[in-house]
């Protein structure tokens, strides 16, 4: 497979102030791989180092082979970057826009109708393909700015803060386009700090922290790391007292009131099928047994306050 | 973007769609059509009046046609050259003064810069679309002045008049990218579009109004209470030249002056003893016009280029980011 980015030892200096120190990171071929972090992690700057639009104080990065330093055109050829709040020219209509970023890449006139149609349909922008960008909601530019980057059919594509400022239909939509782009091979890096919304989609997160990589891995592993490994469930009865009535199920670490007639279970293992048996033979109607996906956000929560108290 | 290291790849990359979007852009803007409106009531002023004027010359002129240009009308004080002289830094200030800020603002600069393009393509094609653009302008106001005296005069000019005329035109475009370089360094440096047009207007109100007058007042400064010979004299005029010299305008109606007028010999200082040797009215040759007025049209291209490279350094150090 091998990896489409590689960073050792990544090093950004403003002044004294070290915004990205010393990462480590390797973005596989056709994963969607997730930076998250607080606000002034450093996300951004580790993005602009990669394509080579801000200098490196340290280390080093290849991308898809070409290091950015030396071979900025190469790199730039091949990744499609999406920046946080993207801009358009206003007076230009959605298709001349692309048109342009057409010739500067240099594709050829007799493709380059064919491929910015075909690009404008993915993102379902093909109806205003002849409008003014001005008119554009926030959503029509963002899908614009995954538009361009499916015509210039690169195979990697670096997304900062995609859904920042969509509301929840429009981010569900982009989300959607991003899997698109993971289904044509492209290997997506996205930064983001809205985690539960960035969870669904990304293979793999890095969690960002003061410019270091806090934590790396799938959404379960650092689950399983901050929150510990376990099953936590949701159990929704009546009639009983499930804090009572698990009692001595094997596995069972904690169970947690959550409001009226709500419990949090924390097991070992999956214990579900015992405990239901239990509520019920304890006299008790069971409504709703629920597994808990680990959240990021949990985690997120979790590991800052942690790293805080640590300090 | 990293200095220090080699790059790869042709630094034109990409320049060709930057400077026909940017030339197209201002085509068909409305403040190009504000700058070309301006222009030509500007330019049609003085070009009426001397015409008239003109028209009342019994003497025959072998360059009579080069005196539209030259002439200051009776009425209203003001020749066309005069007049080109503080329009073409307008013009130019008007093109420039946002070029890369308004990218900068829009948000477009980053996405821009992430397609194969160096920043020095990105920042030449856009001075270059921005001096085609003045140059198309200025053509065409030339065109219009070339016509309205073939319809007025009744007569053709001769070739060596369009000779200087275009040469003239060359020297107009040269003064343009100086101002238009100008604008594009305040667009580099300043991220509002309001700071950067305010400093290049107020650079071009400080050659126009001030700096005549400061040059003087270092003359002057300068210059010892009792001049006791002929050599201190011409020192102190030359000092107050060089200082004039430092403003573009002066390069420019320098050469426009002496490519527009042939009798012109020297466009320094002249002794009265050294113009006596001189036969007055004679005509130059156009290749010794064009020797005279070179050290000014080189200045003018020179600092054009030293404008544009300032730019581009500073633009290379520049965070693309918001
Ligand atoms: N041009 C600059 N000069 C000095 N410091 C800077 C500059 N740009 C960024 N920084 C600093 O670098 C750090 C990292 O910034 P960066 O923009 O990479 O964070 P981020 O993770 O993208 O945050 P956000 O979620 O707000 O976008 C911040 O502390 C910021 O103050
Ligand atoms: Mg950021």
């Amino acid at each position: 497979m091998g990896n489409v980015i590689e960073a050792r030892g990544l090093l950004k200096l403003y002044g004294s102030q070290r915004a990205v120190d010393a990462i480590d990171l390797d973005i596989h071929r056709g994963e969607i791989f997730g930076l998250l972090g607080p606000n002034g992690a450093g996300k951004t700057t580790t993005i602009l180092m990669m394509l080579g639009l801000t200098e490196i104080s340290g280390g080093s990065v290849q991308v898809l082979g070409f290091n950015p330093v030396s071979e900025p055109l190469e790199v730039k050829r091949r990744v499609g970057y999406l920046p946080d709040s993207v801009g358009f020219y206003d007076h230009m209509t959605a298709r001349e826009n692309l048109q342009y970023t057409a010739r500067l890449l240099d594709i050829p006139r007799s493709q380059a109708g064919r491929r910015i149609m075909e690009a404008l349909e993915s993102v379902k922008l093909a109806d205003v393909a002849g409008k003014r960008v001005a008119t554009f909601s926030r959503g029509m530019r963002q899908r614009l700015g995954i538009a361009e980057i499916v015509m210039k059919q690169a195979e990697v594509a670096i997304l900062d803060e995609p859904t920042s400022g969509l509301d929840p239909h429009a981010t569900f939509e982009l989300l959607e386009m991003i899997r698109g782009l993971r289904r044509a091979g492209v290997a997506v890096l996205l930064s983001s700090h809205l985690l539960d919304r960035v969870q669904s989609v990304c293979d793999r997160v890095a969690l960002f922290n003061k410019g270091k990589i806090a934590l790396m891995g799938t959404v379960v592993e650092l689950a399983n790391q901050v929150l510990g490994a376990g099953h936590p469930f949701l159990v929704e009865a009546q009639g009983t007292d499930v804090a009572v009535a698990l009692r001595g199920v094997e596995g069972v670490q904690t169970v947690v009131p959550e409001g009226e007639g709500a419990w949090r279970v924390m097991a070992d293992r999956d214990v579900r099928a015992a405990a239901a048996q239990r509520i019920v033979s304890a006299g008790g109607s069971l409504t709703r047994l629920a597994d808990l996906q680990p959240s990021l956000e949990e985690v997120y929560t979790r590991y800052f306050q942690e790293a805080r108290h640590a300090a | 973007m990293p200095r220090s290291a080699a790059r790869t790849g042709s630094p034109f990359t990409g320049l060709g769609p930057v400077f026909m979007k940017e030339l197209s852009d201002h085509l068909s803007s409305v403040r190009m059509l504000v700058l070309t409106l301006f222009v030509i009531v500007f330019g049609a002023l003085p070009v009426g009046f001397a015409l008239q004027d003109l028209r009342n010359v019994v003497v025959s002129d072998p360059y009579l046609f080069l005196r539209i240009f030259t002439v200051t009308p009776e009425r209203v004080g003001l020749s066309f050259i005069l007049a080109l002289n503080f329009i073409i830094p307008l013009m130019a200030i008007g093109l420039g003064f946002d070029s890369v800020n308004s990218e900068f603002n829009r948000r477009t600069l980053s996405r821009v810069l992430s397609q194969p393009i160096y920043r020095d393509a990105l920042l030449l094609g856009k001075f270059l679309g921005g001096l085609v653009t003045l140059a198309v302008a200025l053509v065409a106001l030339w065109l219009i002045v070339l016509g309205s005296g073939l319809l007025l005069l009744g007569l053709p000019p001769r070739g060596v008049e369009v000779a200087r005329g275009v040469g003239f035109l060359i020297v107009a475009i040269a003064y343009g990218g100086v101002w238009l370089a100008v604008a594009m360094l305040f667009s580099v440096i300043f991220r509002s579009t309001a700071t950067s047009a305010l400093c290049a207007l107020g650079l071009w109100l400080f050659f126009f109004i001030l700096w005549p007058m400061i040059a003087s007042a270092i003359t002057i400064g300068f210059a010892p209470a009792q001049v006791t010979s002929i050599d201190q004299y011409v020192a102190i005029q030359e000092l107050g030249l060089a200082l004039q010299r430092l403003s573009p305008g002066t390069l420019f109606s320098e050469a426009v002056v002496g490519l527009l007028n042939p009798e012109t010999r020297t466009l320094g200082f002249m002794l009265p003893q050294q113009m006596r040797g001189a036969i007055p009215e004679a005509p130059l040759p156009l290749d010794q016009s064009l020797i005279l007025i070179w050290p000014q049209l080189t200045g003018l291209i020179a600092s054009m280029i030293v404008l544009f490279a300032v730019a581009y350094i500073v633009f290379q150090r520049e965070e693309v980011r918001a």
